[in-house]
């Protein structure tokens, strides 16, 4: 295949990943790995090499976005990305001693996991809290816009979302994804923010998040520019381009289909790891 | 609320917005700066210089900071494109960064340490050796 061709492919396949990945919420790291793995037989950490400088690419441009509306918290936010960044040095350590089917077989898990998740995710709404004693001295409490003015909130579990944030971690430097599925479910499950607040303080974290682990991947030869320079346009603008239609589609339908589509990637994953086609 | 925590409030969301600017920025240049080396490495490869279904990790040239500015100082499409990628991983690095001085700028000493050790962190990553 000449230059021009595998990077018109690759960089739709990013596109492609990009757009499902903003419609689904899980981010366009978690599909291009398996495409460009799957389709076509790019070496695991070639691939995973690329996506973590394209989440870095949707994670920035999405939290420019965000950050304007007042919704994330910066002290949360700070607080854990201490875990997270230690738990991404040490994913992007382990894969150095990973084996490609074994690489492929937790993603393919983490997958399964994710699109569970996006699938299950609720809007609750916070209810009163009393104030939490560490997240109390640490000052996370803070309070976000609703069309009621401003409305506080408590932050509560401190040392379960820390922990939960380093494994996290791991997996966005072992896996090259935003790992936001994980960290919505420390800050909406264990610390119960806010869902506007976690959801847009988790955007924020992922990008410190994966530069951790692609200083690793660069300095290791991970990220190659013939691959990277059309998955990290392509993720972006699909990225861009789903954000857009959002607003106006029908999200549940939407996030049906495509998990369907995100299992069945996963499952494919698991397999080729078990019988070691990767 | 109390007179000092609407303060608070009202820095927190200029250094939102701000924040919001530096991001933007960095994304904006990184890309155009992977795009503009993708034209040169297209213009010049007619097969990919590298067999991805093997892996072989990069050259120096491509691993290293000096080696990568070297090559893009060169007008090498590869360097280009990985000198982008290195204002990309540096953006969120550079959010960090600007956050130690919005939290020097509110006193507020422990989340100057929080921030500092996050840096530290993220330096050791892209500037330390780890080969």
């Amino acid at each position: 295949m000449g230059t021009l061709e595998f990077t018109l492919i690759v960089w739709l396949g990013g596109l492609l990943a990009g757009f499902l990945g903003a419609l689904t919420g899980l981010g366009g790291g978690v599909i291009i790995v398996p495409l460009l793995a799957l389709v076509l037989g790019v070496d695991i950490h070639y691939a995973i090499g690329a996506a973590l400088v394209s989440v870095i690419a949707t994670s920035s441009g999405a939290a420019a976005a965000y950050v304007k509306e007042g919704y994330s918290n910066l002290r949360v936010g700070m607080f854990l990305e201490i875990a997270t960044t230690l738990g991404a040095l040490l994913g992007a350590v382990l894969v150095l001693y990973l084996r490609a089917p074994t690489i492929a077989i937790i993603f393919g898990v983490v997958l399964i996991y994710s699109a569970y998740a996006s699938l299950t995710q609720t809007h609750h709404e916070v209810k009163e809290q009393s104030p939490d004693r560490i997240a109390t001295w640490l000052r996370m409490d803070s309070s976000y816009p609703t069309p009621h003015g401003f409305e506080p909130y408590h932050v509560r579990g401190v040392p379960l979302g820390f922990a939960l944030m380093f494994v996290a971690g791991v997996l966005s430097g072992l896996l090259g994804i935003g790992s936001g599925a994980v960290k919505v479910l420390a800050m909406d499950k264990a610390m119960k923010l806010p869902f506007k607040v976690s959801t847009t303080t988790s955007n924020f974290m992922i990008g410190v998040t994966a530069a951790a682990g692609a200083g690793i991947y660069l300095s290791r030869g991970y990220i190659d520019p013939g691959l990277a320079m059309p998955v990290m346009l392509g993720v972006l603008g699909g990225s861009l381009i789903g954000a857009k239609i959002l607003v106006e589609a029908k999200v549940r339908v939407l996030r049906m289909v495509f998990s369907a589509v995100i299992a069945f990637l996963a499952i494919q994953m698991i397999y080729s790891g078990i019988t070691g086609r990767l | 609320m109390t007179m000092s925590e609407s303060t608070l409030q009202r820095t927190d969301q200029r250094i939102h917005e701000l924040m919001g600017a530096l991001l933007r920025t960095g994304v904006v240049l990184a890309a155009s700066l992977v795009f503009a080396g993708g034209v040169l490495y297209l213009a010049r490869h007619r097969v990919p210089v590298t067999n991805y279904h093997v892996f072989q990790g990069e050259p120096a040239e491509y691993r290293t900071i000096s080696g990568i500015f070297h090559q893009a100082l060169a007008l090498r499409g590869q360097g280009l494109i990985q000198l982008g990628l290195l204002v990309l991983i540096a953006t969120p690095i550079a959010r960090v960064a600007f956050s130690v001085f919005a939290f020097l700028y509110e006193r507020d000493w422990t989340y100057v340490v929080v921030t500092l050790i996050v840096l530290g962190l993220l330096f050791y990553s892209l500037l330390g050796s780890h080969t």
